[in-house]
């Protein structure tokens, strides 16, 4: 590491692993933490006090499911006293009269609300979860009559890409200020299940039409940010914005790591804070320096053009398909083992068994399975 | 609100443009810069994007903001008009600006 280690701009909080949902694409660990491992609320308003001191401007609470966490009012109030700008990540199931007004008062920016299908039928299917499509539209009406800046967040996958035009004609029937079309990334939980998410190229091909002409049609009336599927790219994406660059997560624990999935990479040792402060942990520890920057590259990135681009790409990505966490991406057409991700395509394609059945989903549960070895 | 019923904001004169209640303009006391703070992005407006969005209290029409910063720029209206009203369409299609 030569360059000087930049100040972090944006934390993602993942307060809790608890979630009424059990969406089988979920970007949590497979080894999932219960409620007696969280971090309890002097703990999350100290990191939140040193997040701020070291420059996070923005925090994402997330989960699992943050509204679970009763104390997530008070968290906000601290966030927003320090003009730390908040969003609020929910699946927006079971969330109690005056919860939403209430984290408006404490001074909450935005909130976003996934949909795991733009019919009632599918989110249930997808989120296994009765009645939960109903319960995120009111969501959704009591976020807008609140004030609320509103992003309606709709992971696809094979299941439910069909349904992007309805998503967009949802996110606009509510509202929505923005809509985001996030193809899922295959880590954590979605790995488990990538033979039973991963797509067909025809429904990507198209996917990709659709969306880009609602982007073009709905200029100045609704925002669409478009996630396009790893599997399927030139070019990887750069991952977190580079590990360790300009933002990082917390594990309902307190553990402090730079990605969602960093904890695949079996040779990183992460901190959690109370044993170190943020500002070590984000400046010392050797998991956030292991690929900081552009000096721990291999070839094809280390004399690739773009490496302050895509920064290699995703790390976790690289482990799960090379083998290797410092291997260039396999999402980049310059990786030798491009060619595998156009395997595990087809792979997953010919085995797909009785379509659209929710038999094949391991259905995402606090200690379920352990986490898959995939190559 | 339904989908059919929203349209476009598109600059005029008359806009009275003001920062929308989920964008905000603070001062980064770490990075020693003005940041605007939105859902997903941080932006980092140059100075005179930030003479732009400071006038966009609600109070001062599109035409008024120009006549304004041409003076502060010494600079012609007509000349600076095309890049105001194109930066305030910018922001407004980004939902960073109601027009």
């Amino acid at each position: 590491m030569n360059e000087p280690v930049l100040p972090p701009i944006g934390m993602l909080a993942e307060l809790t692993h608890r979630c009424p949902l059990q969406c089988a694409y979920c970007s949590n660990p497979v080894e999932l933490l219960k409620a007696n491992r969280e971090m309890d609320t002097a703990g999350w308003l100290s990191l939140f006090e040193q997040a701020a001191d070291l420059g996070v401007l923005q925090v994402h609470l997330s989960g699992g499911e943050p509204t679970l966490r009763p104390d997530l009012g008070e968290l906000i109030a601290c966030l927003a006293r320090r003009g730390v700008y908040t969003n609020l990540i929910t699946a927006g199931v079971g969330i109690a009269d005056g919860r939403i007004e209430a984290w408006a008062e404490a001074g909450l920016d935005h909130i976003q609300l996934s949909f795991q299908g733009a019919f009632a039928a599918t989110t249930e299917k997808i989120g296994n979860s009765h009645g939960a499509h109903e319960k995120k539209l009111d969501t959704a009406r009591r976020v807008r009559a609140a004030g609320l800046p509103l992003t309606i967040n709709a992971p696809i996958h094979r299941h439910n890409m069909e349904e992007v035009p309805d998503f967009i004609e949802l996110a606009l029937s509510l509202g929505a200020e923005r809509l985001e079309i996030a193809n899922v990334q295959y880590a954590g939980w979605a790995l488990l299940n990538r033979k039973a998410l991963m797509p067909e190229r025809e429904a990507v091909e198209r996917q990709v039409q659709i969306v880009e002409e609602a982007q073009e049609r709905l200029r100045g009336i609704m925002t669409i940010d478009f996630v396009t599927p790893d599997y399927f790219a030139i070019y990887p994406k750069p991952c977190m914005g580079g590990w360790a660059r300009d933002a990082f997560m917390v594990a309902p624990d307190g553990t402090v790591l730079p990605c969602h999935a960093a904890g695949t990479i079996k040779s990183l040792h992460f901190e959690r804070f109370g044993d170190w402060s943020l500002s070590r942990i984000w400046h010392e520890s050797s998991a956030f320096n292991a690929f900081r920057g552009t000096s721990w590259m291999q070839e094809p990135c280390r004399s690739c053009e773009r490496q302050e681009i895509d920064w290699g790409g995703c790390r976790c990505q690289a482990m799960a398909i090379a083998g290797d966490a410092a291997a260039t991406d396999p999402a980049c057409i310059k990786s030798p083992l491009h060619a595998r991700m156009g395997a595990l395509i087809n792979e997953a394609i010919s085995t797909k068994t009785a379509d659209t059945t929710p038999d094949a989903f391991t259905y995402r549960r606090i200690g379920r399975v352990t986490e898959p070895m995939v190559s | 609100m339904t989908g059919a019923s929203r349209v476009r904001a598109v600059v005029s004169m008359q806009s009275r443009p003001i920062l929308k209640s989920h964008a905000r303009l603070q001062y980064d006391t770490v990075r020693e810069a003005w940041a605007l703070l939105s859902p997903e992005r941080v932006f980092w407006p140059n100075e005179v994007s930030l003479d732009i969005l400071r006038l966009c209290d609600g109070r001062h029409s599109v035409a008024l903001m120009i006549s304004l910063l041409a003076d502060q720029y010494a600079a012609d209206e007509a000349e600076i008009a095309p890049d105001v009203t194109g930066f305030l369409q910018e922001w407004s299609d980004k939902f960073l600006v109601t027009l």
